[in-house]
């Protein structure tokens, strides 16, 4: 009877994984979208062994057309292409990774909070998350990204701020409901606490929508990190980095040197399909009730 | 006599908007009661009369707006959430709709063993047992075979029966049954009130059971307070109100069961329409509309609540003389 009871809190791990890899493989979407997300994960991880030049050094002759030697042609100042857009995978999902989890992380929070203690704090919170939400999100990143100065973490930080206020309002909508539910008043009258009501009977039931919100806030994210990283506020040269290399190869495209910026440029498009391909799957899996 | 909860002038406002515009609904108005050690009230009205509130409002899972509330001798009306948490162990709800009152996502094993854990310095295995035991306790045979199941998998009176178990497992001493059988089928419902009823006497627990079927009451309860519309309309010894009802309200509520009324040879008294608009009650007597004594007294002036004898108090002008 104890055993029972035991193994059936050890294997809720192992539970939840048979479940994700059940989903991922029942939805040829969601099996797409993370196929092609993994690539670009293990070419990140891997790109030490994948890269065949350095990607911050000049390797040969500039501006070589994509051969056997150069499979993406050298850039204008001699850099292996093929090596810069290897190595430039890391700083977007790093900086897109840790802007995503910031942002659920506290839009979770703040949104708990706010939906279960209601009163004036939500009122407070929510006319914040209103007004940062009202900001056209590009715009608002690169002012933040500008306020903060350049660099991976502080472009994480201002793509985290904009997608905040939409972790917050599904997440704080659901607690809304819940709050109200007959078994949270039941928790209270057995004197749990709050603090477990919030994190153990009402965070449960928002992980679906935080599924959906995350799938669709990450090909987003994705774009909006491309996008500061064109303008140069992510890493700084000579790092590669596909945004900023997509800009430098601008430059380039009317006098014919088109592989600059084509391969950057399908690498960042590709990994925004990626996550949408998820995050599409995701809401069907979730909304067509195939579980 | 030893009081184990008792309610002062109570009276409780919830504010709703409505497209901004505030709207008060007052859900119980000025009522005091008290639940007497060992003893069943029984705490009667039809829907909206405000019976669900008070009872929320004696185990302070509400705050009322107005008015004072006691547990034993000790004043809970200010009791911060922090400190009440102490006594929640005393006092327990066994809600109308056991279908939502555990979490869905627990399993009726974890449901039990968490207050358990929350309250007494118990270890895991420990807790695990003792919740076993309350299972087997309200007739979930064998309790291993319910431990591990979630509350979708077991039917309306299984779930109730682990509902009660769950709020029996910290041995309260106190228990507010807001209507626990209306939502079940006829057929288990005399089932989970002789439960109940056991384990009561069991536990020398004092209950306010909360319903609209005063016939019920006159089979199990100790008193009787009749709500309308968030007053307090009669109170008083479950024979006497039964015999005899003083209140037009009551004798209607009897009038409502023959089989009842027809062996007591009681008068039958019939109301018009439906009960009122609690946001928007009628003047004098709230009744009036309704009553075929009314007055040109009841339709201006509410009446007080008239103390007709020993421990019987009716809030009605009929009585006001006598």
């Amino acid at each position: 009877m104890l055993e029972l009871f035991k193994s059936n809190v050890a294997g809720k791990a192992s539970r939840a994984l048979l479940n994700a890899s059940r989903i991922i493989l029942g939805n040829k979407y969601i099996l797409a979208g993370f196929i092609i997300v993994l690539v670009f994960v293990l070419m990140a991880i891997l790109a030490d062994f994948i890269a065949p030049y350095s990607p911050i050094e000049i390797v040969g002759p500039v501006l070589q057309p994509p051969s056997q030697k150069y499979l993406m042609g050298t850039d204008n100042l001699g850099r292996d292409v093929f090596s810069r857009t290897i190595y430039g995978s890391r700083v977007v999902l790093l900086t897109t990774a840790i802007a995503i989890a910031l942002s659920g992380a506290i839009g979770t929070l703040l949104g708990l909070i706010s939906g279960y203690i209601g009163g004036a704090l939500d009122r407070v919170f929510s006319f914040i998350m209103d007004s940062i939400y009202a900001f056209p999100s590009l715009i608002l990143a690169i002012a933040l990204s500008v306020a903060l100065g350049p660099s991976p973490i502080n472009a994480a930080i201002a793509i985290a701020v904009v997608y905040i206020p939409t972790y917050f309002r599904m997440v704080r909508g659901q607690v809304l409901s819940i709050k109200n539910e007959p078994y949270i008043e039941i928790a209270r009258a057995l004197g749990i606490p709050s603090t477990r009501i919030v994190t153990r009977h009402i965070l449960p039931h928002v992980g679906r929508t935080l599924m959906v919100v995350f799938s669709m806030n990450s090909a987003d994210a994705i774009l909006t990190e491309a996008a500061l990283s064109f303008i140069g506020l992510t890493v700084q040269p000579p790092q590669p980095d596909w945004g900023f290399d997509l800009y430098k190869g601008r430059g380039f495209i009317l006098t014919g040197y088109w592989w600059m910026m084509v391969f950057p440029g399908f690498c960042i498009t590709l990994l925004a399909v990626g996550f949408a391909l998820i995050s599409e799957g995701v809401s069907t899996v979730i909304s067509g009730g195939k579980r | 006599m030893d009081v184990v909860s008792k309610l002062v002038d109570v009276t409780m406002d919830f504010e709703t908007r409505i497209f901004g515009r505030k709207r008060r609904v007052r859900a119980v108005d000025r009522v005091s009661l008290e639940v007497r050690r060992g003893e069943i009230y029984g705490l009667v009205g039809e829907s909206g009369s405000g019976k669900s509130t008070i009872g929320r409002i004696s185990i302070r899972l509400y705050k009322p707006t107005k008015g004072r509330v006691f547990y034993g001798k000790l004043d809970i009306t200010e009791l911060p959430e922090s400190k009440l948490r102490y006594l929640r162990r005393e006092m327990q709800l066994i809600p109308q709709d056991p279908y939502g009152a555990i979490n869905p996502i627990q399993t009726i094993g974890e449901a039990l063993v968490e207050p358990l854990l929350i309250h007494y310095k118990l270890s895991k295995d420990e807790a695990v047992e003792q919740a076993h035991r309350a299972l087997e306790e309200v007739g979930l045979h064998p309790s291993t075979e319910f431990f591990t199941r979630r509350p979708r998998e077991l039917s309306g009176g299984q779930l109730q029966r682990a509902v009660i178990a769950r709020a029996m497992i910290l041995k309260p001493k106190y228990i507010v049954a807001d209507e626990p059988t209306s939502n079940l089928d006829a057929s288990i419902r005399t089932s989970i009130i002789k439960l109940l009823l056991d384990l009561r006497e069991k536990y020398e627990q004092s209950l306010l059971f909360i319903t609209h079927d005063i016939a019920l009451l006159s089979l199990i309860a100790n008193r009787i307070g009749v709500l309308y519309l968030a007053q307090l309309f009669e109170e008083g010894p479950t024979e006497k109100i039964v015999k005899n009802p003083l209140h037009p309200y009551t004798k209607a509520l009897l009038s409502a069961i023959p089989l009842l009324s027809d062996e007591l040879g009681l008068e039958k008294v019939y109301l018009k329409g439906e009960i009122g608009d609690p946001s928007n009650p009628p003047r004098g007597c709230r009744l009036h509309p309704r009553c075929p004594y009314a007055m040109d007294k009841c339709k201006t002036e509410e009446p007080p609540l008239i103390m007709v004898n020993e421990g019987r108090s009716v809030k009605c002008w009929l009585y006001y003389n006598s």
